[in-house]
């Protein structure tokens, strides 16, 4: 069965120009270089990265808001159209992005009813009473109240919000949303309504996500695959709960490891690297993580691992995977 | 009226005293009330964290007690520093004790370095204000601290402006800065919020190994439950403009006791073990200017009974060091929180 | 650096080059200057032979490319009423310009920045009102209705100034006074909102954190970079020190290089006209330079030969 969104050698690059120097020199920045991934029917696939990763442009990428350098995205079978024609406006309809600034998402100037209903009358779906009709069901099934169909974005709390943005991408009926951060911005306990109502949409609508976070805790809650980004690449593949049980690559190693947990066991090992990561510009050869990885050896340097298949499933591109997952 | 608790008196190991601290922001059409009775102490040498969402009033204690709230905010109540009176003594007088007894570091901190300054000079103007070092023995100290703080070439750096440096460099120079009154207690607000995990780490290892060699005091103010368990050695909970439960951090998260704090335990996910549903707390934080009566969190609790709308619950104590402001602490049946269980490798 | 200078000195010709350009051909297509210069009823033996003494009877383009040439000669041509060589007839003008302008000039720096600070540091206070109305009413008067009654109150009703000419120093202070108020309150109104944007950042707040008193806090953290945006504003009043006070030399009959533009567009004179635009774009260019160099001296993150342009 093919899946619902397969992307293969996915690669974004910038040129820049290089700060100093007498005549500019230009640089290549490699915001994503070389992503492969692919998400089934209502499946969710979590990306995880520090800031600057790529995991957002990678994000775009599948979805066709952004021209790749290389590589190639799959919808269903079939390449997505970067160009703005009528096959792309058909894939963007199946195809949704919602983020975490929700006050800029939405028109300050519109009630939230009819901006929800929108995507409905632009594609005139229906006549003007069913619209109305879906609308009010999509209402409630995001959790908002009928009584705040005509408020506006402004009035509402940041968890009603994205509930609004949430409702107005699925009035289009996606396969797919990519979630860029979205609970990122709320606070505790609202971002565990966030992610309820994400996995219950999920299991009523049938849609599948692309979930963009820092925060890993949440993502082993919604994932069903997990790829971790380092410097435009995946370095780390696998069910959640492999990935975190027992995370092969040094990069994911301590970025679990890093995780503050509210326990009062406080016997943790922690792993605490060193320095910041490189800038995309000046991607380290060999290993991007290698000048940051305690366990790095001559070949690191050298040789750029490739994201390789270990048992069950999972893939991590560490040349020293296999031989250090004894010492972890 | 807010019951005080009966906490222990003043001992000589006593810090900060924080004691019905109130705070009321001047809106022009409303005066809208954020802190509605405050109290704290803090010990010297201990670390406390202060937890809660957005808008709880965190930050706007620590603000407030030293005086930095602006203004439009009236500020009431008793806030001591090793039994001298801290409120309204005067901006000069304040300003000696900013940076130089009481430090406090913020949330974002490239924005928190004035951007057209050097790295260096921002940290010399706290060495000569807090101890009146200056010129070449004043570069000296600072390339110290800023060595001391992990940057490295802190000789360069000290050349540098901040938007040339990451944010937990910034962060790291932040500290150095603070470092550099030799303060009796540090005020962390949010110190990681804005960095990437791994630097997140980074700094939070940083904080310890300071307070290890220096002895200072530290208030880490968090939203984050599992930074403030893994670094305090007491919690606070706030919620709305109260303190609503405190006790020694083990205590807090193995047996927490009022409905908010479980609530908050619940809602966050697991590391480890299967992934059950969260359970979420209902409904939103309520505004300032329209709380409930009698307990705040009453019409997003479970537990909520018919006197709980009634008068703002008195804080007391269910356990040595334990104070919750819940009418029903004590009678709730106590679940332990799915995160207590969780254990991370 | 270099490469940045280069780009900017380039870029500056360009911009002189587009409005000598731009004045050149407006000023040959909105009338026949012969007509004006020697009146309507000049015979037409006369009119051909102004025509051919200054020639007008070349073809457009022609005239344009020798009038380009020339001024690369640095030869600014020679005013059509008497003769004498623009750029003489402009330069004698400049002192009295001057004369008004760096007074009001020094009057705008003096009473709007500070009049901005104080009104940003007493926010919402009763000075502060009293700057923003102040200001409001000083950039919305236009700066002739504002000459007019100062000339009014002072000249006609009580008799303390005189209304007009260039005598002695009392001549200038109304004119003074009008070019200084309109300046001064936009000059006010831009240092007021910078410094209520500075004052509102959050290394003001961690200034005082660190125990800062404010005072410093104000002059040494809040000041430079509430410079940053007043700076353009003010640099952009210096570009208008030669021409800036077309309106107020009018008004007063102040015989400045902004009146001399004036008659001289009333005249045809296009080599006087042209001449004076073209010291205008000069200033302006200048006074942009300055302001971009100024910028990378306040502000590090604006030093725009050392960052270049990065970007997505």
């Amino acid at each position: 069965m093919t899946p619902l969104l397969e992307v293969r050698g996915l690669a974004r690059h910038y040129r820049v120009r290089r700060p100093g120097g007498l005549w500019g020199r230009t640089a290549v920045l490699k915001a994503v270089d070389g992503v492969s991934f692919a998400i089934g029917r209502g499946r969710t696939l979590g990306l995880v990265g520090e800031s600057g990763c790529g995991k957002s442009t990678a994000a775009r990428l599948a979805l066709g808001l952004l021209p790749a350098t290389s590589g190639d995205v799959l919808f269903d079978g079939q390449p997505l159209s970067t160009r703005q024609d009528a096959a792309w406006r058909a894939s963007r309809r199946k195809l949704q992005l919602v983020f975490q600034d929700t006050l800029g998402a939405l028109d300050r100037r519109l009630p939230i009813g009819l901006q929800i209903m929108e995507p409905l009358d632009i594609h005139g779906i229906g006549t003007r009473a069913e619209r109305l009709e879906k609308t009010k069901d999509l209402f409630t099934a995001v959790g908002l109240l009928p009584h705040m169909f005509d408020r506006y974005p402004h009035e509402l709390s940041g968890g009603q919000r994205q509930r609004v943005v949430l409702a107005r991408a699925l009035v289009a009926q996606p396969a797919l949303i990519a979630c860029d951060e979205p609970i990122s911005a709320l606070d505790v306990s609202i971002q565990a309504q966030v992610i309820n109502l994400l996995h219950d949409l999920r299991e009523q609508f049938g849609v599948a996500y692309l979930f963009i976070s820092h925060d890993l805790r949440v993502v082993r809650q919604v994932s069903d695959e997990v790829a971790v980004m380092y410097l435009g690449r995946i370095v780390e593949q696998g069910t959640p709960d492999r990935l975190f049980r027992q995370p092969e690559h040094p990069y994911t190693r301590a970025l679990v490891s890093a995780i503050p947990v509210a326990t009062p066991n406080r016997a943790r090992q922690r792993i605490i690297l060193k320095g910041d990561p490189p800038s995309p510009v000046d991607v380290p050869a060999g290993c991007a993580f290698h000048p940051r990885c305690a366990l790095a050896g001559p070949r690191c340097r050298v040789e750029t691992p490739a994201l390789r298949s270990m048992p069950g499933g999972h893939r991590v591109a560490c040349h020293l995977a296999g031989e250090t997952a004894a010492a972890a | 009226m807010v019951a005080l608790p009966d906490v222990e008196p003043a001992t000589d190991r006593r810090l900060v005293d924080i004691r019905g601290l109130t705070v009321d922001f001047d809106m022009g059409a409303r005066v809208s009330r954020v802190l509605h009775g405050i109290d704290l102490s803090i010990d010297k040498g201990e670390v406390v964290g202060l937890v809660g969402e957005s808008g709880c009033g965190k930050s706007v204690t620590w603000l407030a007690v030293l005086g930095l709230l602006g203004p439009r905010a009236h500020v009431g109540g008793i806030a001591t520093l090793g039994g001298e009176p801290l409120l309204g003594i005067g901006d000069e007088r304040l300003s000696r004790v900013r940076g130089g007894r009481i430090a406090m570091i913020f949330q974002d901190p490239t924005a928190c370095l004035n951007p057209v300054k050097r790295i260096g000079a921002q940290v010399c103007e706290a060495l000569h204000l807090h101890r009146g070092i200056v010129g070449e023995r004043a570069r000296a100290e600072a390339r110290r601290l800023l060595d001391r703080v992990g940057i490295a070439a802190a000789a360069q750096r000290m050349n540098e402006y901040p938007h040339q440096m990451s944010g937990g460099m910034n962060q790291r120079v932040m500290i150095a800065t603070a470092l550099a009154g030799e303060p009796d207690l540090l005020v962390a607000d949010e110190p990681t919020t804005a960095l990437d995990a791994t630097i997140q780490a980074q700094i939070l290892d940083l904080l310890r190994e300071v307070r290890r060699d220096t002895g200072m005091a530290m208030v880490l103010i968090s939203h984050d439950l599992g930074v403030v368990a893994e670094n305090c050695d007491r919690v606070a909970v706030m919620y709305c403009g109260r303190v609503v439960e405190q006790a020694p951090a083990e205590r807090l998260f193995e047996k927490p006791s009022h409905p908010y704090t479980r609530g908050l335990l619940a809602a966050l996910p697991d590391l480890a073990g299967p992934t059950r549903r969260l359970e979420s707390i209902p409904g939103n934080v309520p505004e300032p200017w329209n709380l409930p009566t009698g307990c705040a969190f009453a019409p997003r609790c479970g537990a909520c009974r018919d006197f709980c709308t009634g008068t703002v619950p008195p804080y007391r104590a269910v356990a040595a060091g334990h104070l919750v402001a819940c009418a029903r602490a004590g009678f709730l049946h106590h679940a332990p929180s799915a995160q207590s269980s969780a254990v991370a490798r | 650096m270099m490469r940045y200078l280069a780009i900017r000195g380039l870029r500056a010709i360009l911009t002189i080059a587009f409005v000598v350009t731009f004045a050149f051909f407006i000023l040959r297509l909105s009338g026949d200057p012969a007509l004006l210069i020697l009146s309507p009823e000049a015979p037409p033996e006369a009119v051909e032979a102004f025509r051919k003494s200054w020639g007008l009877d070349r073809p457009l383009w022609e005239q344009y490319l020798r009038y380009f040439v020339a001024i690369f000669e640095g030869n600014l041509g020679r005013s059509m009423r008497d003769g004498r060589p623009a750029l003489d007839l402009v330069m004698d003008r400049v002192p009295a310009t001057l004369m008004l302008t760096l007074p009001a000039f020094a009057l705008k720096l003096l009473i709007g920045v500070p009049a901005g600070i104080f009104a940003a540091l007493r926010r919402n206070s009763f000075v502060d009102r009293l700057v923003i109305v102040c200001s409001v009413a000083g950039h919305s008067v236009p700066s002739f209705v504002l000459g007019l009654v100062l000339v009014l109150l002072f000249a006609v009703n009580l008799n303390w100034l005189p209304s007009g000419g260039a005598d002695n120093w009392k001549h200038a202070i109304l004119p003074v006074v009008t070019l200084g108020t309109a300046g001064a309150a936009i000059i006010a109104r831009f240092t007021r909102s910078a410094m209520l944007e500075v004052l509102g950042q959050p290394y003001v707040r961690a200034a005082l954190a660190k125990g800062v008193p404010w005072p410093s806090v104000v002059w040494r953290h809040a000041l430079p970079n509430a410079a940053i945006p007043t700076v353009t504003i003010i640099g952009f009043m210096v570009g208008t020190l030669i021409a800036g006070a077309v309106v107020v030399e009018s008004v007063f009959s102040w015989p400045g290089v902004g009146r001399m533009l004036v008659v001289g567009v009333a005249n045809r004179d296009l080599a006087v006209v042209q001449c004076v635009l073209l010291l205008v774009a000069m200033c302006m260019v200048a006074s942009n330079f300055t302001v971009d160099l100024l910028y990378g001296w306040i502000d590090p993150r604006l030093r725009a030969w050392a960052t270049g342009a990065s970007g997505h």
